[in-house]
């Protein structure tokens, strides 16, 4: 029987009969494919590229030298290592000393990301695979400017002296512990010992950084995890900062959002196809029960050709897949300029499972009605399957995309707002255009017979064109939340970190040099910055419970067993958001209070009320939870997790920190401050920033051309919409010319109903977008949208081009079939 | 038959017994429920009263898959308007019935049958390209290729001109005569019916 319907299969291909299931098929799978071989791909990158920052894929610290056995392990697992040292030290010049941070590194450092060094202080950098030579040291710019140092330059460390070999403007580690910025200097590990700067007692922190394939780096962390010593402990891209978190986070929500339209609109198209299939297919199988096929053996027969057009289709459909994320790949590869890792196999099984699911959800319950076809028939034309809701032969296939969704955007919450947003689109369009198609079909005051017949048909098919309106209206939903709505998203997502964001911080001012601080800005034209003090402080116990690091999951853990940087102030800043609680109240003052960022209290299991006992200074102090805050970290402002109000923490040994804008030309200003007051720290942000803002960078466009997946599916539905009714328009069209109509006639009253479908299409696409667009904004991104009044315009003109394409492509089936041909077709 | 709450007789009182090897014409205006009597010959359609049997079989004892097999066993069908399936070439509509019943060398019988009908040089036609007299021949060719015992034919000149229809006339009944198939035809043709050995008459569902 397989065979059969593998015969079967074949000569409803070549009728063309499967052609828009099968291509709908094809796309869906591809483009789910495409985006999850990307996407794989994509997040592999951006891993390594996060990473970057780190140095390696993996990262173990200690305040001791590493033992043998743990590179051996690390050798025997075939992953890359290499290692470096970091201290303080004094630098001097003939006329200067200051504290610096030393970087001592082997050879292969470091193993992810780049060098970046440049000639002279201020001039272009550029990425190098070098290190410092023997005796030569790579300072930072900071560094150039406290000691007014150049390229060729010497500097005495310790025991020896070295040249200033270039300036170094990127360290990709340097991020895991910027607040302990003293301006920077790298060498050579095997220079360190000539110095003498490392003795017993010395505060020095040993590197091992590892790289390798993934599977092998994730391997090798879960495996050195449960085996750190007391001070060793681990950096993965899951400890990295939080703000480049919640980057990588929100990249990967776009991306998976650039999936999930693609998949909607092709079950959109799939459903289409099939009900085409089975207008084709009713005369078929009633012939085939007539010569005495029974029901089960036509099912089985169905079943067993669409299963196997299933598996072609998604074959096909992965193997398209993988040649589309190769042309994306090759696009972009200027861009993404890391190499991207061979995508796992996954993402194909994936696309397949998204085929057999859109075929499952949205052909299967409407063929299952062919089963219902009468033998009779044959005898009378009239009989058709029992009419079902649309609803229910699709409630499978709804509830399947919605599974679907949820997986695509990996996120519940997501998937749902998606989905829900599709399906609230769904009905409210499928409403809206229904009774306008009815209205419009009884504007029979209209003049002139060809727009009378138009909208006459308008509402004599308010059924079927209601369907077109749907089907287009969604097509175009996209495309103006693709161009238009994305546009804005993205904008307003990028103005997250506005090009003034803050690009320096001054860690370390004493409480006698804020004044200086202030007239400093003053004195160089820059708006007085926000000064914030900072005390640092342990977390001793929860509600008088001394807190046991070990009880702790990982994360959690190093939070505890660290120091955290505590601010005090009398009003929390106002880019701090208050999520539970009350502001801090006259009353608390003599009482004590604290406010704490929300997210660290969930990490920490800290509630609205608890009381806790902070160590500092070698004192104690408790004090109760009064408000959970949210704290915007794209902001790039100071941000404390805790904050307390002012009389707990005052009398503790306080420095100040700061953050603040500086263009491009200005950085000569740090230097200026540098030697104002030589022991503030200036944290250089700008080439973070840079770094981030380049990974964004990348995936909005990786987004974009995601985005056209959706495009393509889209324009599919367009078309699968208009073969399901070309049938009727060529026999419409046939009944009118064999009247005596014209051709142009014939024409114009398909104009006039294609443009009302059109401009009905456009205007309920415009409001889709707007909304789809505020809900994301409001619900996931929480940020508020700017409605883009454009779309109003744009909606109407591209519903009416995209059924003028329509338009020309049924004028030439209508007017091309000769009428007698059509009516034979009856 | 019964349809909602208005009952409205299309057939009545009709008896009617078909011997092996026997023509029989039945004749009517439009709406004199000739087609309706056909459907029911054939199981298509089940009445609310009354009992068809085939080949002693009671139809209506069985359900529509128990009718499906009877036909598929015994019956063949030809049609006013052809029914051939557009998507298939005529050697693949003969094959149909063939590959349905599961029977092997579908397309060796079917090329012989075509080559009967006189269409052995158009096998890989599609109905599109064929005339209306040679789609009716591709018909015939598929009703006679599972060798059915009883032949139902519902207007089978409706759709063809007198020249035309009386060559796919010519060729059903020498088919029916090599065969010793029966023959039930509906027409409203006169000429035609006179060829059949009876003549059953329909007038507002009775016979007359």
């Amino acid at each position: 029987m397989t065979r059969l319907a593998l015969t079967m299969l074949w000569r409803d291909w070549r009728a063309g009969e499967l052609r828009v299931l099968a291509i709908a098929l094809v796309v869906a799978v591809a483009s789910v494919s495409s985006v999850g071989f990307f996407a794989d791909r994509l997040h592999q990158a951006l891993t390594r590229e996060a990473h970057q920052l780190l140095g390696g894929d993996v990262v173990l610290v200690a305040d001791h030298p590493w033992q043998q056995a743990r590179r051996d392990e690390i050798a025997g697992r075939g992953l890359r290592q290499t290692e470096s040292m970091s201290f303080t030290s004094m630098a001097r010049t003939g006329n200067e000393a200051q504290m610096v941070a030393v970087k001592a590194v082997a050879g292969g450092y470091p193993l992810r990301g780049k060098l970046r060094i440049a000639p002279a202080a201020g001039a272009a950098d550029a990425v190098t695979d070098a290190l410092p030579a023997a005796g030569e040291v790579w300072i930072d710019e900071r560094m150039a400017g406290v000691f007014a140092l150049s390229v060729g330059d010497r500097l005495e460390l310790g025991n020896s002296i070295f040249k200033v070999g270039a300036i170094l403007t990127l360290e990709p580690d340097r991020g895991a512990s910027f607040f302990n910025f003293a301006p920077r200097l790298l060498m050579r590990i095997d220079d360190v010992a000539a110095t003498g700067l490392v003795q017993t007692g010395s505060r020095v922190w040993y590197h091992l950084l590892v790289a390798g394939e993934r599977a092998d780096a994730a391997a090798f962390e879960q495996w050195v995890t449960s085996r750190l010593g007391r001070g060793e402990t681990l950096q993965s891209l899951t400890h990295a900062r939080p703000e480049i978190r919640g980057t990588l986070d929100r990249a990967s929500q776009f991306v998976s959002l650039a999936a999930l339209l693609a998949v909607i609109l092709a079950a959109v198209a799939i459903a289409l196809g099939t009900q085409y299939y089975i207008k084709r297919h009713l005369d078929g199988y009633a012939v085939m029960r007539c010569l005495g096929a029974s029901q089960p053996k036509l099912m089985s027969l169905l079943l067993r050709e669409f299963a196997l057009l299933g598996v072609f289709a998604s074959l096909l459909g992965a193997a398209g897949g993988y040649a589309g994320q190769a042309v994306i790949v090759w696009m972009i590869d200027e861009l993404i300029k890391v190499p991207l890792p061979q995508p796992t196999l996954l993402p194909a099984l994936q696309g397949c499972a998204v085929g057999i699911v859109l075929l499952l959800g949205f052909a299967l319950p409407p063929l299952l009605q062919l089963k219902n076809v009468p033998a009779l028939r044959v005898l009378r034309r009239d009989l058709g399957p029992p009419r079902q809701s649309a609803l229910f032969a699709y409630a499978a296939g709804l509830a399947a995309v919605a599974g679907l969704v949820v997986w695509q955007a990996g996120e519940l919450r997501l998937g749902l707002i998606v989905f829900g947003g599709f399906c609230g689109a769904f009905a409210l369009f499928g409403a809206v255009a229904w009774c306008a198609l009815r209205m419009l079909g009884r504007a029979t005051g209209a003049s002139g017979l060809t727009w009378r017949f138009g909208l006459a048909n308008l509402g004599r098919r308010a059924g079927a064109n209601t369907v077109q309106v749907l089907a287009l209206a969604i097509g175009l939903t996209t495309l103006l939340l693709l161009s238009f709505t994305r546009g804005d998203l993205l904008a307003t997502w990028q103005a997250k970190i506005p090009p003034d964001a803050p690009n320096r911080f001054i860690v370390n001012i004493q409480p006698e040099q804020r004044a200086l601080v202030a007239e400093f800005f003053a004195a160089n034209g820059l708006p007085q910055p926000e000064i914030y003090p900072m005390v640092r402080g342990r977390y001793v116990a929860l509600n008088g419970k001394p807190v046991n690091s070990d009880e702790f999951a990982e994360r959690a853990r190093r939070m505890v067993e660290r120091e955290f940087n505590l601010s005090y102030m009398r009003e929390l800043p106002p880019h701090n958001q208050l999520t539970a609680g009350r502001a801090f109240a006259d009353g608390d003052a003599a009482r004590g209070a604290l406010s704490v960022e929300e997210g660290i209290a969930r990490t920490l299991g800290w509630k609205l009320g608890d009381v806790l006992t902070w160590q500092v200074g070698g004192e104690n102090f408790s004090a109760e939870i009064v408000n959970l805050r949210k704290l915007d970290w794209d902001s790039m402002r100071v941000n404390f997790f805790v904050t307390a109000t002012p009389g707990l923490l005052e009398k503790a040994a306080t420095s100040y920190i700061t953050s603040f804008h500086l263009s491009t030309g200005q950085s000569a200003l740090t230097q200026q401050l540098s030697r104002r007051l030589p022991n503030v720290t200036v944290v250089d942000m700008s080439a973070l920033l840079k770094q981030v803002q380049y990974l964004v960078g990348q995936v909005v466009r990786a987004v974009q051309f995601i985005f056209l997946f959706a495009v393509g599916a889209g324009v599919l539905v367009l078309y699968a919409a208009l073969l399901a009714t070309r049938d009727e328009r060529v026999r419409e069209a046939a009944v009118m010319r064999a009247l005596g109509a014209s051709r142009r006639q014939v024409l114009a009253s398909q104009r006039a109903e294609f443009a009302v479908l059109g401009l009905l299409a456009g205007l309920l696409a415009a409001a889709g977008a707007t909304a789809i667009g505020l809900l994301i904004a409001h619900k996931v991104f929480q940020f508020p949208y700017q409605i883009n009044h454009w779309v109003w315009l744009a909606g109407p003109l591209l519903g009416l081009a995209c059924l003028g394409f329509n338009l020309r492509a049924a004028a030439r089936a209508v007017l091309n079939t000769p009428p007698l041909t059509a009516l034979r077709d009856v | 038959m019964a349809n909602g709450a208005q009952s409205l007789a299309i057939l009545q009182d009709i008896g009617l017994a078909v011997m092996p090897g026997d023509a029989v014409a039945i004749v009517g205006a439009s709406g004199s429920g000739k087609s309706t009597l056909l459907g029911l010959l054939a199981g298509l359609d089940v009445p609310t009263a009354g009992s068809v049997e085939l080949a002693g079989q009671d139809l209506f004892s069985l359900d529509e898959d128990g009718r499906a097999a009877l036909r598929a066993r015994l019956l063949g069908f030809v049609f006013q308007s052809f029914q051939l399936l557009p998507a298939l070439n005529a050697l693949e509509n003969v094959m149909l019935p063939v590959e349905l019943s599961g029977a092997s060398d579908a397309a060796g019988a079917a090329a012989a049958m075509l080559d009967r009908v006189g269409l052995g040089e158009r096998l890989h036609h599609y109905p599109k390209t064929l005339s209306g007299g040679e789609q009716q021949r591709v018909a015939l060719a598929r009703a006679f290729v599972m060798k059915p015992q009883l032949l139902l034919a519902d207007e089978p000149t409706g759709n063809l001109d007198a020249a035309t229809g009386a060559g796919v006339i010519d060729l059903l009944f020498e088919l029916n005569a090599e065969r010793g198939t029966t023959l039930v035809l509906v027409t409203h043709d006169d000429e035609l019916a006179r060829r059949c050995a009876r003549v059953i008459r329909l007038a507002g569902g009775r016979t007359v």
